[in-house]
């Protein structure tokens, strides 16, 4: 019984962590650069939904769908005004420009919203009991997992079945190649952030649901915790996002639960380490190969 | 245009050494009025002049300006007593650990500030203790609880509990009001102030035979998720949870718990005080809880009563845990002079050296706790009071 309660709990982490990779990655996968601002987006959809829930009084529902509207117009404002003019530089000048990003908005948030904690109602409440009040799931871990579940399956569908996704996938092989067959990359590009901000706005809802203390530092650390699982299970790979993130999560859980609290973030990075090298392309990543 | 500079600061300096050299003659009337607490007039002439200095502007503003008000309200009512009088002059340093800390120091002593009640936070007070022992001035800090700030120094006393200390103030309270109780202990062990009290609570609990049944902890990285060390706190017996924690992540504890229908009896440290402020939060979930602080403002004693009273009348608000120590600072050192038989024509060595004599002998009953004492180090030892939070209000259990 024990051991299922540190499954659900490390699932129920794992699929936050989940949730907020399927964002890495489809950047990544898509327009090759680490979106390291992620985090903060999440953060920043944590805010809004807490504003519109709390102080405008709307409902949940809607208040989630704002936050999703507002991260979908801030991630296009940062891909055209950070990232756009480096498309042809280095990847490494990207990956500052990234962190600088982060920073900005953690303290942007931090001058608009203080520095105080909020607590964030969740988007569900209750608790779901089993054997006797033994084993207890709450909703808000169900929701995630089933969030997490529809959004890979749909995420996998646009880019395996529309046009738009087709164009995404060609825009991944070869940037050049798919700008001469008619592609419009930089609109591409801007759709794969602004699909990638509004998961982001989903993922800070049930972050901040399951971990209620709202402040501007919220999304950084999950955000590091998610870019992991994302490269765990092969980062640009969709499914490999979950799996990482689930696996993560358990990994985590099992550690704390069996081995010692204190150790449980060294045991997580050890298992990394190892399946970096025996699988250096993640879980379920591609190893392609460059053609010389 | 150096050497222009270069002159003016050499003769500015020599009048600062000269006017260093004659401060106990120097007239309080030269001095710019101090920002919070204008000293009141004509004071006796046999009055002590004690000083304290501590942020009245900026972010940390509400902690000093709490300890110099009470400050007043304790000299006014000691002078009212008649007996030893006392003069007050506040300094403001901003809470900052160095060059303001040491002018407000200086301004003060400038003043000729026998004995200081001071500082407010510890950043400063480390500052200013180095240079206060080396001057031998006497220093009784109401809330600067850093174990640095007394370390080495037999000058500097503390009001407050140490961080450390606090660890063995709540297993001591457990052991007396929770006997039997099985306790769980979730701490951050990335944070010296958390595993400081964890490490003194363990020691202490094993001493009174406080039974811990569970001990896990987590880092700022790890802060999100307590469910693992919640099901295993739950699951080794624990009915009792020790927090030696910020509130933020007490918050995330206490919803989490609630979720997984874990109704221990939660226990904290001054770390707690301010859950009930946090914005959005549904207090019915801190309910019931426990914290160890050394003052409440809805404890039923008289003194305590007629302080808060003072405090709204003056200030119109309720006063917190620091004015609580500040006011609780004036008497102590009332307390220790008349111990020593202090008379204020005394330099502020000769007074310093004979409080320090006097200060492990006495105890002294505040409003932060009954029958204070000192060791030798300047640490306080104090019964732990603790609140219990009922209808979101802190009362005396």
């Amino acid at each position: 019984m024990k051991f299922l309660a540190y499954l659900v709990s490390g699932i129920s982490l794992g699929s936050i962590y989940a949730i907020i990779a399927l964002g890495y990655t489809m950047v990544y996968g898509i327009a090759k650069m680490l979106n390291f601002a992620h985090g903060d987006v999440i953060m920043i959809g944590g805010y809004i939904s807490f504003l519109a829930a709390t102080n405008l009084g709307l409902p949940t529902l809607v208040s989630v769908l704002l936050a999703m509207v507002v991260c979908t117009v801030l991630g296009i404002v940062i891909e055209a005004l950070a990232y756009k003019p480096l498309r042809s530089a280095p990847s490494l000048a990207v990956l500052i420009t990234a962190i600088g990003v982060s920073y900005l908005l953690q303290n942007a948030a931090l001058l608009i919203w203080g520095a105080n904690p909020k607590s964030y109602t969740p988007v569900v409440e209750g608790t779901l009991h089993l054997f006797d009040g033994q084993l207890s799931v709450s909703y808000v871990s169900l929701l995630t997992v089933a969030c997490c579940i529809v959004i890979m399956v749909g995420l996998t569908l646009f880019t395996n079945r529309t046009k738009m996704g087709k164009a995404m996938r060609a825009c991944s092989e070869d940037k050049g190649a798919a700008q001469l067959m008619g592609i419009n990359v930089n609109r591409t590009i801007s759709l794969t952030f602004a699909i990638g901000s509004a998961l982001a706005a989903i993922a800070g809802a049930l972050l901040c649901s399951f971990s209620p203390t709202l402040m501007p530092t919220t999304g950084a650390m999950p955000g590091i915790k998610a870019f992991t699982a994302a490269v765990f299970g092969g980062i640009g790979s969709i499914p490999g996002a979950f799996l990482g993130g689930i696996l993560l999560g358990v990994i985590e859980a099992l550690a704390k639960g069996y081995i010692s609290t204190q150790l449980s973030n060294s045991i997580v990075f050890a298992v990394l380490i190892i399946i970096l090298l025996v699988r250096p392309a993640g879980l379920l990543g591609k190893n392609t190969q460059e053609k010389v | 245009m150096k050497k222009v500079l270069a002159f003016v600061l050499a003769v500015v300096m020599v009048f600062a050494l000269a006017a260093c050299g004659g401060s106990s003659s120097a007239p309080a009337a030269t001095q710019a009025p101090a920002a919070a607490a204008p000293a009141d007039a004509a004071p006796a002439a046999g009055a002590f002049k004690i000083g304290s200095q501590g942020p009245l502007t900026g972010g940390a503003a509400i902690y000093g300006t709490a300890v110099m008000n009470a400050i007043q309200i304790a000299v006014d009512e000691v002078n009212a007593m008649g007996g030893i009088q006392f003069e007050f002059q506040s300094q403001d340093d901003e809470a900052d650990s160095g060059d303001k800390a040491v002018n407000a120091y200086n301004n003060l002593m400038d003043w000729g500030m026998q004995v200081m009640v001071g500082t407010v936070t510890s950043g400063s007070g480390i500052t200013v203790a180095a240079q206060a022992y080396q001057d031998r001035t006497f220093m009784l800090t109401p809330s600067g609880s850093s174990v640095d700030l007394i370390a080495d120094k037999d000058n500097a006393f503390q009001v407050c509990f140490t961080d450390p200390n606090q660890g063995v103030g709540s297993a001591d309270y457990l052991a007396e009001n929770f006997a039997g109780a099985k306790v769980a202990v979730i701490y951050r062990n990335d944070d010296a102030y958390s595993q400081g009290i964890r490490d003194t609570f363990v020691a202490e609990a094993a001493v009174k035979g406080v039974e811990v049944v569970y001990e896990g902890t987590f880092t700022n990285d790890t802060a999100t998720d307590f469910t693992v060390q919640l099901t295993a706190a739950k699951d080794a017996g624990a009915d009792m949870l020790f927090l030696p924690i910020y509130y933020q992540p007490a918050a995330v504890i206490l919803t989490q718990a609630n979720q997984m229908g874990y109704a221990p009896t939660v226990f904290g440290v001054d770390g707690m005080d301010g859950i009930l402020t946090l914005e959005n939060f549904d207090t019915a979930l801190a309910e019931g809880v426990y914290l160890l602080t050394p003052f409440s403002a809805d404890a039923d004693d008289a003194r305590t009563q007629a302080f808060v009273a003072e405090y709204e009348k003056r200030y119109g608000e309720t006063p917190n845990q620091f004015a609580a120590d500040g006011y609780d600072g004036v008497f102590i050192v009332k307390a220790a002079l008349e111990a020593a038989g202090c008379t204020p024509d005394m330099s502020s060595t000769e007074i310093c050296e004979a409080l320090i004599q006097v200060m492990p002998t006495i105890s002294v009953d505040g409003i932060t706790g009954e029958g204070m004492t000192w060791a030798a180090t300047g640490e306080v030892s104090k019964a732990p009071m603790a609140v219990v939070i009922k209808d979101g209000v802190y009362v005396t259990p």
